[in-house]
């Protein structure tokens, strides 16, 4: 028997980076009862090494909690955590598809930031109940009064019922489960015996289960044993394993209408699934297909290539078997004259980039020459056609082209005034075009069009830096526009670096081939000779750096004993030198790659 | 090739693994003990040299050197107990050097008679530094009067003395460094050893380093900067660097060291000890236990502290170009001309100006001497 509707609630926790969206997950999982106590950690659905390392999380995570409610009634609750991180807002719009209503956390001693407007927009967008909560009132400077304000002030969201709650302490953890069955509402509706009809909401590689599939049911039962089918891909796959996550899986006969859990199939990857398909009943199947989701672009784009060219076959396997696990990146092959062979990879934003290549370095223990990344250009050429530049490296001869377009993001800032001049001059800086400035309470709210390749590489890093991490930032993209872009080379000891080449503006391309020259200089060690470093366009000299040759590197003192010893020291010299890539005479370390990029002033 | 060492000479090196106190800079394998059983010391060390040359016997042995640790806190029976059993089946070159390295101490200076009758003939004194502050810094016991009292009481007893200073200090400025170096010819004799200040893993200075201390250490430039002028004044006085960081009037070069750097044979006695030995054709290193409770045990319990392993003909190159680039003299072209790769790779460090080659020899020029580990970084052969 299916649980009745009205004992049902789906909700996203929804905040901007850090507020305690997985900590308040935590307390709702702990106070409930859901997970022994003695099993309980910080951030428990956290899961991944990176996350519990960065402290941050990547991934949404669904949890089925069960709830006696002060009414008498025990509740079905399932909350998804969500990621914070503007990298990973997909995940957090598909979430909301899932649920009906949303715990907006606003963090009491920092109050609204950009992500949590954009979260509100994207809930109001999904039809969501919003219930705020205010965090962290442990802490002194928590003002809950002031962010009630600027809440109903700068979102237009009635605050005066908000949850004030520790979800370090605990304190107020009672309310908001009070409130998530008062206030929320049960999903909207759904026949158990209708045709079936569920929402794919998430996939991910299980080494033990394989794919499993994350689904909530709209309409009809699903159970375990039935043919069911993808309305989109046109898979067919069985039933195997019919589950809850608690977040442990817990084995189900069925799934009604409201209830969200995962199942298993002889699915062998993520990518033959689709998040937002439809699933139903092969024999007796839904006529329509739910309306889906828009599919995620990867928008940065860089090479990842061995260290050790030997290694090759091994990054392939590794990329394969991460790309089981995130469908939201993308790779081919890719050659280059001077790194051999390794892969294009696209990605949704620099963070998610990191991620990935931590983890192809920790999990399968490759060492990876990342290049410049890049976004995606669009090339007009004189001849009418038109290309996709994904790798400057491809750029063709300047003379066969009409005109470049590149991709545009609509930024959002939020910004205590006293930082305001800094951060628009930071916009100036990276070309951007003022369009609104307001302000919301003591805080200036900028938003600027700028050009994505300004904003990947560093921008979030210099906007921290100068507003001393009181600023916040969240993108959408906006389209493309034509603008006077060059392909920047770099020379190290005469001889052209394809994997430093990057598209720049033409009027910051002295600038930015100076910085780039002398990152470079500091980056790469001093060699037996000395190393010109120059920035080019089109053969054209811009910037130049000379790294004077290395003048010292002897041990004072050799005797008997020594002989052995010095032995283990020149071996450890060459295996130092595993970590470089030679560029004719010139060893160049890995992290000179995305290091060059980044720009101090 | 197997005979190889006979062109080089013979010597033992003697380990003895105590000191007064630990200094902060050091890495040797010393140690700081309440109180040592001499007479059992002295026995086991003869022990170890007796072993070995009863499989070496009649060898011409032409250097002996008792290093540490400090070995002028051995007794002086206790040398001539080791000295008397190297006698026994090896013979001594009519003109062998026996070394012993000293603390420049008045305790010390008081036993360098005993030391002379034991068979000692040349000492080198560990001065380290001419200023009684850097004395201090440095963790030394000695101030600079006692130093040069014992180097005078030294330059009486014995035909040959040598001293060590260690340079590129903390805040030292070249200027400053020029000054004492000055004075240290003033009163060497025709042997200096010259070190640069090496902050080596395991030792305090390394940890106080790494805990962000230790500041004003010469950087790269100033420190090649030191090492050219040390280079200069001393030729200058007659004092040419005949090894990186070893300087002598022509002929005054330490033989034992020589031994070393010519990569012949060297047998190597007491905790921590190496050794090179070329036995029926095969060249063999031999290693002892360096914790000297460990290595006495063994050689009490089983009559052989050492370890030995059959080094390949790779080993035996790439160790003969790391001793041999040290020397000024360089090494024998002929040991290029065997190795075709190496003769293509040293042709193009000799284009670089890093290697010279003439009169049938090769070696690392002045400025390849200053970045002699990348030099033989692109020499070595896997
Ligand atoms: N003092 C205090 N700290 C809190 C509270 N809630 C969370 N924190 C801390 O705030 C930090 C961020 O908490 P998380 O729960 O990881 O935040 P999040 O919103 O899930 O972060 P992302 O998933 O990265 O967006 C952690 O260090 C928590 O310990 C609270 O009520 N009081
Ligand atoms: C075996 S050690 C010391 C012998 C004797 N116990 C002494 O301290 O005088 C030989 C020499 O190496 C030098 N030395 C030791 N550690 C050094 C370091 N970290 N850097 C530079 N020279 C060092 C010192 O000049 C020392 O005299
Ligand atoms: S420098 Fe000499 S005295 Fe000081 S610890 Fe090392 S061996 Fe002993
Ligand atoms: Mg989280």
């Amino acid at each position: 028997m299916s649980t009745p509707l009205s004992r049902i609630r789906n909700f996203s926790i929804v905040a901007h980076i850090d507020h305690g969206k997985s900590t308040l997950a935590d307390r709702l999982i702990q106070l409930t009862g859901t997970v022994a106590e003695r099993d309980m950690k910080e951030q428990m659905l956290d899961a991944m090494d990176i996350e519990r390392e960065r402290g941050i999380t990547i991934k949404a995570n669904t949890v089925r909690i069960e709830y006696p409610a002060k009414d008498g009634q025990t509740y079905i609750l399932n909350l998804i955590d969500t990621p914070g991180h503007v990298d990973f807002a997909y995940e957090v719009s598909r979430s909301m598809r899932a649920v009906e209503g949303s715990l907006l956390v606003v963090d009491a001693t920092q109050g609204v930031e950009a992500q949590t407007l954009a979260n509100v927009y994207t809930a109001i967008d999904a039809n969501h109940e919003i219930v705020p909560v205010l965090n962290k009132i442990d802490l002194p400077a928590a003002e809950p009064e002031r962010v009630k304000e600027q809440i109903e002030d700068v979102i237009g969201i009635d605050a005066s019922e908000a949850c004030l709650i520790s979800a370090k302490t605990g304190i107020g953890i009672p309310d908001v489960l009070e409130a998530i069955v008062k206030r929320l509402p049960p999903p909207h509706s759904g026949d158990p015996d209708a045709p079936l009809k569920a929402m794919l909401v998430d996939s991910w590689y299980d080494s033990y289960l394989g794919v499993v599939v994350l689904v909530r049911i709209m309409d009809g039962t699903l159970r375990k044993g039935d043919n069911i089918r993808m309305m989109r891909t046109g898979g067919k796959y069985g039933v195997d394993k019919l589950a809850v996550l608690k977040p442990a899986m817990t084995d189900v006969k069925e799934l009604g209408p409201g209830e969200i859990g995962v199942f298993t199939g002889s699915i062998k990857q993520v990518r033959d699934t689709r998040v937002g398909d439809t699933i139903t009943h092969d024999k007796r199947p839904a006529d329509k297909a739910l309306p889906g989701f828009k599919p995620s672009v990867p928008v940065v784009f860089c090479g990842l290539f061995p260290v050790d060219a030997n290694e090759f076959e091994d990054l392939r396997d590794a990329i394969e078997k991460l790309a089981l696990n995130d469908a939201s990146f993308t790779y081919e092959m890719e050659t280059s004259a001077a790194l051999g062979f390794g892969f294009r990879c696209g990605f949704l934003g620099l963070l998610h980039l990191e991620v990935v290549r931590d983890r192809l370095e920790r999990e399968y223990d490759i060492d990876l020459i990342t290049t410049a990344p890049s976004v995606v250009y669009h090339l007009f050429l004189k001849d009418g056609t038109q290309l996709e530049l994904h790798n400057p490296a491809d750029m063709p001869d300047l003379s066969t082209v009409d005109h470049i377009e590149e991709p545009r993001i609509k930024a959002t800032i939020l910004v205590p005034d006293e930082y305001l001049g800094d951060v628009l001059k930071l916009c100036q800086d990276r070309r951007g075009i003022q369009l609104d400035l307001t302000y919301a309470g003591p805080r200036a709210m900028v938003v600027y069009d700028l050009p994505l390749n300004e904003v990947v590489f560093d921008f979030y890093d210099r906007l921290k830096s100068v507003t001393k991490g009181y600023a916040s930032f969240d993108y959408q993209m906006e389209g493309y526009r034509e603008d006077n872009l060059v392909k920047m080379q770099v020379l190290v000891n005469d001889e052209p670096v394809d994997a430093l080449s990057m598209m720049v503006h033409r009027d910051r391309a002295e600038m930015r081939g100076r910085a780039m020259c002398e990152k470079l200089k500091d980056l790469i060690p001093r060699h037996m000779f000395k190393i010109p470093i120059q920035a080019a366009i089109g053969g054209k000299v811009i910037a130049r750096e000379t790294l004077s040759a290395l003048r010292k590197d002897v041990t004072a003192k050799c005797y008997g004993g020594d002989a052995t010893r010095k032995k283990k020291l020149l071996e450890k010299q060459k295996a130092g030198k595993k970590k470089m890539r030679q560029f004719g005479k010139v060893e160049i370390p890995q992290e000179a790659f995305i290091s060059a990029l980044k720009m101090d002033s | 090739m197997a005979e190889d060492w006979r062109q080089a000479g013979f010597a033992l090196y003697v380990h003895w693994p105590f000191c007064e106190a630990k200094c902060p800079y050091c890495d040797f394998n010393s140690h700081v003990a309440r109180s040592i059983d001499q007479a059992r010391w002295a026995r086991a060390l003869a022990s170890e040299v007796r072993r070995v040359a009863r499989e070496t016997p009649g060898r011409v042995l032409n250097s002996v050197f008792f290093g540490g640790g400090t070995p002028s806190l051995m007794d002086p029976e206790s040398v001539a107990a080791v000295l008397e059993a190297s006698r026994e089946n090896w013979v001594w070159a009519n003109d062998i050097e026996v070394t012993l390295e000293a603390n420049p101490r008045s305790v010390e200076a008081a036993r360098f008679d005993g030391y002379a009758r034991a068979g000692v003939n040349r000492v080198s004194l560990g001065v380290q530094a001419l200023r009684d502050d850097e004395l201090r810094r440095l963790g030394r016991l000695h101030g600079v009067d006692e130093a040069k009292r014992a180097f005078g009481v030294a330059r009486s007893v014995f035909d040959r003395v040598s001293f060590d200073l260690i340079y590129a200090r903390q805040d030292q400025s070249l200027t400053a460094w020029e000054a004492e170096l000055r004075e240290a010819l003033d009163m060497a004799v025709d042997h200096l050893s010259l070190y640069q200040l090496t902050i080596e893993q395991g030792t305090a200075f390394w940890d106080r380093q790494r805990a962000g201390g230790l500041r004003g250490l010469p950087d790269e430039d100033l420190a090649a900067d030191m090492y050219d002028l040390t280079n200069e004044i001393c030729a200058e006085a007659d004092m040419q660097a005949y090894e990186v960081s070893n300087h002598a009037r022509p002929g005054a070069e330490s033989r034992h060291n020589l031994i070393y750097w010519r990569y012949g044979d060297w047998v190597g006695v007491g905790p921590g000890a190496h050794g090179r030995l070329t036995l029926d054709g095969t060249r063999w290193a031999s290693e002892c236990p360096a914790a000297p409770g460990a290595w006495l045990s063994r050689v009490e319990n089983t009559g052989q502290a050492e370890d030995r392993t059959a080094l390949s003909p790779q080993d035996i190159v790439n160790e003969r170009i790391m001793m041999g680039l040290r020397l000024t003299e360089g090494v024998d072209m002929e040991f290029f001309e065997a190795q075709p790769i190496l003769n293509m790779r040293a042709a193009s460090l000799v284009e670089d100006g890093l290697m010279w080659c003439r009169d049938g020899r090769a070696g690392a020029t002045v400025a390849g001497r200053l970045l002699l580990n990348r030099v033989i970084g692109e020499l070595l052969v896997d």
